[in-house]
């Protein structure tokens, strides 16, 4: 790897491989850790969504109306419906992976990574029926 | 199941060849054989050029690793009636260099574990006199699953990181790390901490988690990198916000 070696006669030729361009393609377990890691840009643009939302909203009833009828665009929307997907995605597999990162004891007794990454839902679930009731209301 | 069944088995004879070439042998295909018994059988009846590596044949030593169709595998630990009615394809660990058909060169790794100071460290020690230094079963589940390591180096051959970055540390160095970091026993985490935290110690880690999945020994090394990124984090917050003494 990191240290060349020498080439002498009893120190025959290493062969090294080199790692392709396209190493994600090569597993399916590669290929979801790439979807997990291009999601971050789906979040971004989620929380880019919102600021333009939150300023439309403080610049009146004009501005909000114009942003609402943009939002309505197909290409916005297919957008969006693209980064929820991905958002989906990158929620559940570090949620998924929360208990490996974790290592909780209750009394003693390591906390099973179920009860991790349930909690999590559990929140997620609590939030959102907040969220819902906040906007319901 | 087929009685026999063939393995293409990746050779690289650098006197002879400057690349490897695949070469196919048939076997015996026995409900009890592993791969390793496969190769085994060729060395002794078909071609005793083929070199690899192997020791205890039971999981314990480490030396048998070896990429079987794509995955990473104890070869010792592996059937070949799993991959009947076959090919099986047998090649070197990948993100190492070959030396000789199935064998690797692992001295990067060599160099690596010693910076991670994987022993006890202890700022003084205990006198004799005092007896051991005793443990509770709790504070030996802490770090036992780090012990139970091999040096396989599957989880290298399995990590992308490993191959693109060759100044990663890797997930074994960095569950060992953790295996002294948890001991109860040891005092050199704030040691340790120095070199896993550099760029090429945990922060290398994009947490593929494919280390964990091949693991043998169910070592979770991606859990340790994940759980020590944690530490580090909490470590360096606590350097901005806390005065010197309150550490
Ligand atoms: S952590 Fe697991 S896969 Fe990696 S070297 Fe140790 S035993 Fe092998
Ligand atoms: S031969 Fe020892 S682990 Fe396989």
């Amino acid at each position: 790897m990191n240290q060349q070696p020498n080439y002498t006669e009893h120190h025959p030729r290493w062969y090294r491989t080199r790692v392709s361009t396209y190493w994600w393609l090569e597993k399916p377990a590669y290929f979801l850790f790439i979807l997990r890691e291009l999601s971050s840009v789906f979040v971004a643009w989620f929380v880019v969504f919102l600021l333009m939302l939150v300023a439309a909203v403080t610049g009146g009833a004009e501005s909000y109306r114009q942003f609402l009828a943009w939002a309505a665009r197909p290409g916005v929307v297919a957008l969006n419906v693209v980064s929820l997907l991905f958002v989906l995605l990158h929620t559940i597999t570090w949620f998924n992976l929360a208990p490996q990162a974790m290592a909780v004891r209750f009394r003693g007794k390591r906390v099973p990574g179920i009860w991790i990454a349930g909690s999590n839902y559990a929140a997620w679930v609590i939030v959102s029926g907040v969220v819902l009731w906040l906007i319901v209301q | 199941m087929p009685d026999r069944i063939s393995l293409q088995v990746l050779r690289y004879r650098p006197e002879q060849e400057a690349e490897p070439t695949v070469q196919e042998f048939e076997v015996p295909c026995h409900k009890d054989w592993v791969v390793l018994d496969g190769l085994n059988y060729i060395k002794d009846r078909l071609d005793g050029s083929l070199t690899y590596r192997w020791s205890c044949r039971m999981g314990i030593c480490g030396s048998c690793g070896m990429t079987v169709n794509g995955e990473p595998k104890l070869t010792c630990a592996t059937f070949l009636s799993e991959y009947a009615p076959g090919p099986v394809q047998v090649a070197p660990l990948r993100n190492f260099p070959i030396i000789r058909d199935l064998v690797i060169e692992m001295g990067d790794f060599m160099r690596k574990l010693p910076e991670v100071k994987p022993w006890i460290i202890r700022k003084e020690e205990k006198p004799l006199a005092e007896g051991e230094y005793l443990q509770t079963p709790e504070q030996l589940d802490d770090y036992k699953q780090f012990s139970m390591c091999i040096n396989c180096m599957l989880c290298y051959a399995a990590c992308p990181v490993v191959g693109l970055d060759s100044h990663f540390l890797g997930p074994a160095a960095i569950a060992l790390a953790q295996r002294y970091n948890l001991d109860s026993r040891d005092q050199g985490a704030a040691e340790r901490l120095e070199v896993l935290s550099q760029h090429e110690g945990i922060w290398g880690c994009t947490f593929v988690g494919e280390c964990t999945k091949v693991c043998p020994k169910n070592v979770d090394p991606a859990g340790a990198i994940q759980r020590y990124k944690l530490k580090a984090t909490i470590e360096w917050l606590k350097s901005f916000f806390m005065p010197r003494g309150a550490r």
